[in-house]
């Protein structure tokens, strides 16, 4: 009757890496993306969010094979951000797997681009990535080059603008909660979800899956990105039950690492611990179904084994 | 390997990448086209498509495609559109204006209704899974939804839905909102399915599966 509710695996990335950071920075390297992915595909992820956190910053065209990788790995949904600027990187990215398109840096600096591309393309392909930060007055301003530079622009005036713009659907992430396991930005999922026609996706901050609950439930979510808490439970080492980093050898992926690996360790930026509980893609399902909200259990799907 | 070479046919526009894997892993070899004497040649046609109905039968048609797909689906070659592609099937689409459609299956092309009040949690377009009700027997041997439950869930990313002229040619429907449309279509040896089976997770690859018996069938007779 209902569309389910989309639970979908944000894969930040980073040249070749599966990265995850707190507030868009101090990635930590945690393996390759495509390995990654086909865990959560098999446990029932309905669709992917791919996202270049370097691409807009350094003005580099999107990885395609990065992006090649991941599609041949995942029987579900992908769309692609970072570094989307012109009809052309639409247009390779589409080639090279994606699905759809999610615009954010370009669309601010141009925001006739989406009408271009959704004349195009097609709303349906063109979704708009907003990276929303609250100031210390409350206000939400739009982030651009993921989380790099400010741009002025009130996030509730551009959500609704974008939708006039040819935008099919909303990414509205939580900047000052990413990666910290405190749960998503409810009010802000709110406020964007009930004025937008279109759907809209709530991103940052999933620490369990009551969160996940919460946004759907007083957010209005259409449907819920999470990273962290997934990338936790799969990156898990297999001789033990919690997460440290102990040498260059993680569980997914050649040793593959690079950058800050010791801020979850250690606490980053006055943060000294993460509320991320480590949870399934499957496990979050089967507890947002339990509590009668509508999603999709897949039959095929295979529970991921913390410690197999 | 089967021998008859399915064509999907390139619009220019869309997801072929994915297309042509979902056929690569059902070991169904899948070529891109878009020149008409290989789509003539054509063992059976896939029809993809993204975007906006007028630049994709535009294309078609400027590529000579249209009379090609219209001459194989009446020689009995199988069809099978997905998305935009099953739309393209249907005899006319009021997207942006009126549109003729290949007229390989009678209907019109329609935006989903948008949601009153009481679905205000309703958006267009609609993005996600959803379940098919099916109108046919599963069992049956002869259409691609064989040995696909009813009610199983596939992934849609449309704003625009076909409303067919004759009911015998539906095989699903799918409800979203206060709307209900056809999911499914066949007419003879042209299908339409309104979400994407080759993002649907194993049961879109069943259905492509499916699909691919029907040109096995067709080779042996």
């Amino acid at each position: 009757m209902t569309s389910s509710v989309r639970i979908i695996v944000r894969l930040e990335v980073k040249g070749p890496n599966l990265v995850k950071g707190l507030c868009f920075d101090g990635f930590r390297v945690l393996g390759h993306p495509e390995t990654f992915a086909s865990i959560y595909d098999d446990d029932g992820a309905d669709e992917f969010l791919y996202v270049d956190t370097v691409a807009s910053l350094y003005q580099r065209s999107p990885q395609f094979d990065v992006i090649r990788r991941i599609a041949a790995k995942t029987t579900v949904p992908l769309t692609v951000a970072g570094g989307i600027r012109s009809i052309e990187d639409i247009h390779s990215v589409l080639r090279a797997g994606a699905d759809k398109v999610a615009i954010n840096t370009a669309a601010l600096a141009t925001p006739d681009f989406l009408k271009v591309a959704s004349g195009r393309f097609g709303s349906q392909c063109i979704a708009v990535s907003i990276e929303a930060h609250q100031n210390s007055n409350g206000q939400y301003e739009c982030w651009t080059n993921f989380g790099r530079q400010k741009s002025g622009v009130d996030v509730f005036e551009w959500a609704e603008r974008v939708v006039n713009l040819g935008a099919g659907e909303i990414i509205v992430s939580a900047v000052h909660n990413d990666g910290l396991g405190v749960g998503f930005d409810v009010e802000l999922t709110r406020r964007i979800a009930t004025a937008s026609p279109v759907p809209v996706v709530a991103s940052c901050g999933a620490g369990s899956p009551e969160h996940f609950r919460d946004v759907i439930v007083k957010g209005k979510a259409d449907a819920v990105a999470a990273a962290a808490i997934f990338h936790y439970q799969a990156a898990k080492p297999v001789d033990r039950m919690w997460m440290s980093y102990d040498g260059a050898q993680l569980r997914n992926g050649d040793p593959a690492d690079s950058g800050n690996i010791e801020f979850l360790n250690c606490g980053y930026g006055g943060i000294r611990e993460l509320d991320v509980k480590p949870t399934s893609v499957g496990d979050v399902k089967r507890y947002l179904a339990a509590h009668g909200l509508p999603v999709r259990i897949s039959a095929d799907a295979v529970r991921i084994q913390a410690c197999p | 390997m089967i021998a008859a070479a399915l064509v999907i046919v390139d619009d220019g526009m869309g997801n072929l990448f994915n297309l042509q894997r979902a056929f690569e892993r059902l070991d169904i070899e899948a070529k891109v086209a878009t020149d008409p004497g290989q789509v003539e040649r054509a063992g059976a046609i896939v029809l993809p498509g993204v975007g906006a109905f007028d630049t994709a039968i535009h294309t078609l048609r400027d590529c000579g495609l249209v009379p090609v797909i219209r001459r194989a689906a009446v020689s009995g070659i199988p069809v099978l559109g997905i998305c935009l592609g099953m739309q393209l099937l249907a005899t006319e689409s009021n997207e942006g204006g009126n549109f003729p459609g290949l007229d390989l299956i009678p209907g019109a092309v329609r935006r989903l209704r948008s949601p009153d009040e009481q679905t205000s949690n309703f958006k267009v377009p609609q993005m996600g899974w959803n379940e098919i009700y099916s109108d046919v027997d599963a069992s049956r041997g002869d259409t691609i939804l064989d040995e696909i439950p009813d009610e199983t869930k596939f992934y849609f990313l449309h704003s625009y839905v076909v409303d067919l002229e004759n009911r015998s040619d539906l095989l699903a429907r799918c409800r979203y909102g206060r709307d209900e449309f056809p999911a499914v279509v066949q007419r003879e040896n042209v299908f339409g399915c309104q979400f994407h089976p080759e993002r649907s997770g194993a049961m879109g690859l069943k259905l492509l599966r499916n699909f691919a018996a029907l040109i096995k069938r067709k080779d042996i007779r």
